[in-house]
């Protein structure tokens, strides 16, 4: 009888597993929460477990978002002990939900206390930089010698029209070092002028993809031509032998990888250690094989030597960014910024695309013949679409700020960031339908 | 109709005062989905109904139906929802037409072949599909090179409804497989008898007798396309209801009310449009009193039309495994960037997945095989305490069960985390939560519907009066259930039991929350480890490629079973 039999295998199954008990952690375990790559991670736990006899470490890879999650959730004392990952603000949410232990004792003394403008280690002590990196372009070689493009070397290139649907990027409240990237764009050229860039970037992306990882990925397998990624992507698929390449703009966030303590985890002292090992000397170096390709936080003459050859100084790289990177600045307006990429552009993406191809169109036709009605139109159009929903003043405005950092949960609140976030994605829209119309006009205008 | 049931012979007033053991039943189904889960998704979405202080509050649904992108959202996702069950229906109907009502060579491969879809972790499916479909896909490059233009298949919404019909379709072709199989034939030889034939007979007898199989599957489909939430994701289709509550629910930082509101209507529609499946069949009775006469009766294809038949198949089969070619191809390719097919091949993908990952083949089929057990035990019983008593608030069972389909894995992870908090197994200290178990019984809830669907679909061709008879011979009801309604079941038991298992070893969004260890990892955790690294989809692939031959390993093999199990019958009966 099938069904008794299924009947039948399920509680045999379940009695034996329950009666003879799985391997559970044993004392000397460190468990990592980690969004790095397997790759990465084997490197670091065989390197200390060799040096550490006596200690495991169990890796556990979960996205940043699940990991924040899963820590949180479990009871103290049942808790991982290290969290590992990219992106800064994970590790400040963490830190607010006082889910972090500060281990200001292990600092590596020999690395320096910024790069550039950002401090490597968070001013508390809470979480301590790993490794750095830079944000960039990543290139399918392949992709823009087929759809015959050059290879952009700024930010800026992106803006032209021949990088039309070539482009790919992730959202800021998708992933921190974006979120970075573009506030560094804004800081760099101000607000409503990096917005302005950033909308005609935006207008030439074939995606703004949900995964950081989906930019990189996709460059990877020639979906898309050029991605703004992190730089460890971009080198690591070079090594790896795809056939894509990776530069860094002028104007680019330097900033760390951070590791660090849980609190309310069993083997604190283990995983002290752990993390000691990752930002000592010993452990930096792990940072130059090939499959990893990360910036170590220890200058080049702190890592005896072992330094390769062309390999990127990060100090070098972030002392040639012009941009002073205010991150009180970065802070108050956080909410502000992702709410309107969003609601913008990646909600809008399709219409903010159609008024784009309608400019660029616009525009060829009057770079072959030109008519003044017909500029003052495109004018229109440039100033329709790629102006953003909230001016320069606007945002320096206390309540507005001070209204998306609040408990959204609160009704009051909740009513009014909606009302905001409407607000802000019907004028877009109207805008792009407005801008293609404006440039389309001006085409009629000129045959 | 053609089959409405007289209602007089239905004797009624022996199901009024039910049995304790009818109660206990009900009862234990009830606690097991309270337990696991009403009360954990209750945890996290209670968030939607409160404001800061506690209270209770509506502002937030307020706030929903007051933003026109919401609107879009919904509108968008009711589209593709329906687009795609329209498309999987013109995919499925005839595959499973053909397989079961004719003499057709290879019926059983067609069948397994038809059920591979499913077998395909989110992300690697739209993946493959990129690969061959995509915008600098294989298909697209070999046009741009042969004609100068290139078609966007994958674009926008049309392109989710491409994926989201060649990858659930299998939902429907299953529940009508069994469902036709369990036909009685000699309406269909009465029908031929009085001179009905070909496409008359399909519409007025055929399909008619097995809609209790099609609109099982294809409420599925509808329910499954409305709460997806990795397809549209993938292809960068934001402006839909699953993917705009999963940005709000995973934003680091400030919680946000809204994406448990989305979720919490999610479920309500899910659950709406499940009642009106549920009408649509309600009033008619699809039962036939002789089972399973498939083998002797099955019917001969002219020539011509068995040539159009197979060449139809073909093409259908063509493009719903495209995906897997991609696959396949992906796990031998050296390196495969924007070019038709991969520059080099290799064989060291394979050995990479053996040496890291033989631990995950166990896992999964350990974990996907108790979950799908524990669906069918769930299933058959909510499926006879509907269908054949009278227990009040018996159909809420199905409902709760159906609820499942639109709670996202994340939600129900987090509700888990959080409401067996602290709790620990008997004289250990380990949790609940950080074992294996809370992974598979995440898994058996998720999976749940697919295994109650099918028992619902075959309880409700099943006629009383075979259950009457066997209980007027002298056998108790315990008896009965075993020897008649069960055996009488087994196609659609191990049809579901296949697809909570297929679709369970595919499951990624909890485990990746739950998962506590390691050492727990099952192979769809392995692949998203290996997609996760920028020269992992070599691995990735070839792992994928393990566990599409593993599972449909599993499913051909209970098809065989079915088909011993009726030819077996068939030869009783002969005697």
């Amino acid at each position: 009888m099938k069904i008794s039999w299924i009947l039948k295998v399920t509680f045999a199954t379940f009695l034996i597993v329950i009666s003879s008990g799985r391997h559970f952690a044993q004392a000397g375990t460190v468990t990592v929460i980690t969004s790095f790559p397997k790759e990465l991670t084997q490197i670091y736990k065989t390197e200390f477990e060799k040096a550490n006899p006596d200690i495991k470490i169990e890796i556990l890879n979960k996205n940043t978002i699940q990991g924040i999650s899963y820590v949180r959730e479990l009871p103290a004392g049942q808790r991982p002990e290290v969290f590992w990952a990219s992106a800064p603000d994970a590790f400040e949410v963490l830190s607010g939900l006082k889910l972090l232990e500060p281990v200001g004792e292990l600092v590596n003394k020999s690395a320096p206390a910024k790069v550039g403008a950002y401090p490597i280690n968070s001013p508390n002590n809470l979480y301590l930089g790993q490794a750095l990196a830079g944000y960039g372009l990543m290139i399918n070689t392949r992709y823009i010698a087929a759809n015959k493009i050059t290879s952009p070397k700024q930010w800026a290139d992106l803006t032209k029209p021949e990088y039309f649907s070539h482009v790919a990027m992730s959202s800021p409240s998708r992933s921190g070092t974006t979120h970075l990237t573009v506030e560094t764009l804004l800081q760099g050229e101000g607000w409503e002028k990096g917005w302005g860039q950033l909308l005609q970037i935006a207008g030439n992306c074939a995606a703004i993809t949900e995964r950081s990882f989906g930019v990189p990925d996709g460059v990877n397998s020639g979906q898309y031509g050029i991605g703004l990624v992190i730089d460890f992507f971009g080198l690591a698929g070079k090594y790896s032998g795809f056939p894509v390449d990776f530069v860094y703009p002028d104007v680019t966030a330097i900033v760390p990888a951070n590791i660090a303590l849980v609190s309310g985890s069993k083997n604190s002292a283990e995983a002290k250690k752990f993390i000691s090992f990752t930002i000592s000397q010993k452990g930096q170096e792990l940072l130059y094989d090939p499959k990893i390709s990360r910036l170590p936080i220890l200058p080049p003459e702190a890592m005896g030597g072992k330094t390769p050859a062309g390999y990127p100084n990060p100090f070098e790289i972030a002392k040639r960014v012009k941009v002073q990177f205010n991150s009180d600045l970065s802070e108050a307006r956080y909410n502000v910024v992702q709410v309107m990429f969003d609601q913008t552009i990646t909600f809008r993406l399709k219409e903010l695309q159609a008024a784009t191809k309608a400019i660029h169109t616009a525009e060829a036709a009057l770079a072959k013949k030109p008519n003044a009605n017909a500029a003052e139109l495109v004018k229109q159009a440039r100033s329709a679409a790629f102006s953003p929903v909230v001016n320069a003043q606007k945002i320096t405005d206390k309540e507005l700020l001070a209204l998306f950092a609040a408990d959204k949960k609160d009704a009051a609140i909740s009513k009014r960031v909606t009302e905001q976030e409407n607000n802000w994605n019907n004028t877009a829209l109207q805008n792009y339908d407005r801008a293609k119309k404006l440039a389309e006009q001006a085409l009629a205008s000129i045959k | 109709m053609l089959l409405k049931q007289i209602k007089v012979m239905q004797p009624k007033s022996i199901w009024t005062n039910e049995r304790p053991g009818v109660w206990l039943a009900g009862v234990i189904v009830f606690v097991f989905l309270l337990l696991f889960f009403v009360l954990p998704i209750l945890r996290v979405f209670i968030t939607a109904f409160l404001d800061n202080d506690n209270n209770p509050t509506f502002v937030h649904f307020i706030a929903f139906f007051s933003q026109n992108l919401m609107r879009e959202s919904f509108m968008n996702s009711l589209y593709v929802a329906l687009m795609s069950t329209l498309f999987a229906t013109l995919i499925a109907v005839p595959l499973a037409y053909f397989t079961v009502r004719f003499n057709f060579r290879g019926a059983l491969l067609i069948q397994t072949l038809g059920v591979l879809p499913l077998i395909m972790p989110p992300f690697v499916g739209a993946v493959a599909l990129q690969l061959i479909f995509g915008r600098s896909g294989t298909f697209n490059m070999l046009m741009k090179d042969a004609f100068g233009f290139t078609l966007p298949i994958m674009d926008g919404l049309n392109g989710v409804i491409f994926v989201e019909s060649i990858h659930y379709f299998p939902f429907i072709l299953m529940n009508l497989t069994v469902a036709l199989r369990n036909i009685d034939s000699t309406m269909e030889e009465a029908a031929i008898n009085l001179g009905c034939k070909g496409w008359r007979l399909f519409c007025r007898v055929i399909f008619p007798l097995g809609l209790p199989g099609y609109v099982a599957g294809a409420s599925l489909v509808f329910v499954k396309v409305f709460d997806d939430l990795a397809t549209p994701l993938i292809m960068g289709q934001t402006n839909m209801l699953a993917p705009q509550a999963y940005l709000r629910i995973t934003k680091i930082g400030l919680e946000d009310p809204m994406g448990y509101v989305i979720s919490v209507l999610m479920i309500v529609f899910s659950i709406f449009a499940m009642i009106i499946s549920i009408r649509a069949l309600k009033g008619t009775d699809f039962s036939t009193l002789q089972k399973g006469g498939t083998s002797i009766h099955r019917r001969e294809l002219s020539f011509m039309e068995s040539i159009l038949a197979y060449i139809w198949i073909g093409f259908i089969l063509f493009i719903t495994l495209s995906p897997h070619f991609g696959l396949l191809l992906l796990s031998f390719a050296k390196v495969w960037s924007f070019s038709p097919l991969p520059d080099a091949y290799t064989l060291e993908h394979y050995s990479r997945v053996f040496r890291d990952s033989s631990g995950m083949i166990y896992n999964t089929l350990l974990y996907c095989g108790l979950a799908a057990g524990l669906d069918v035990l769930l299933g058959v019983t909510i499926a006879y305490l509907i269908l054949r008593t009278q227990l009040p608030a018996r159909q809420w069972l199905d409902w709760i069960s159906t609820a499942s389909l639109a709670v996202p894995g994340i939600v129900l992870a987090i509700g888990y985390l959080r409401t067996f908090r602290g709790i620990t197994f008997p004289g250990t200290d380990v949790l609940l939560t950080s074992t294996w178990i809370a992974i598979m019984l995440a898994y058996a809830i998720r999976r749940l519907p697919y295994a109650l669907h099918s028992c619902m679909a075959t309880l409700r061709q099943i006629h009383t009066s075979l259950e009457e008879a066997a209980e007027s011979a002298g056998a108790n009801k315990i008896r009965t259930i075993k020897r008649i309604v069960v055996p009488l079941m087994t196609g659609g038991i191990l049809a579901g039991f296949v697809t909570s298992f297929i679709t369970a070893s595919v499951e990624l969004s909890a485990t990746i929350m739950l998962i506590s260890a390691d050492s727990q990892a099952p192979m769809s955790y392995g692949i998203y480890l290996y997609m996760q690294n920028i020269a992992g989809r070599g691995p990735g692939a070839a792992l994928g490629v393990l566990a599409v031959l593993v599972v449909a390993f599993g499913t051909y093999f209970s098809y065989r079973v079915i088909e011993k199990k009726e030819s077996r019958l068939d030869l009783k009966r002969n005697f």
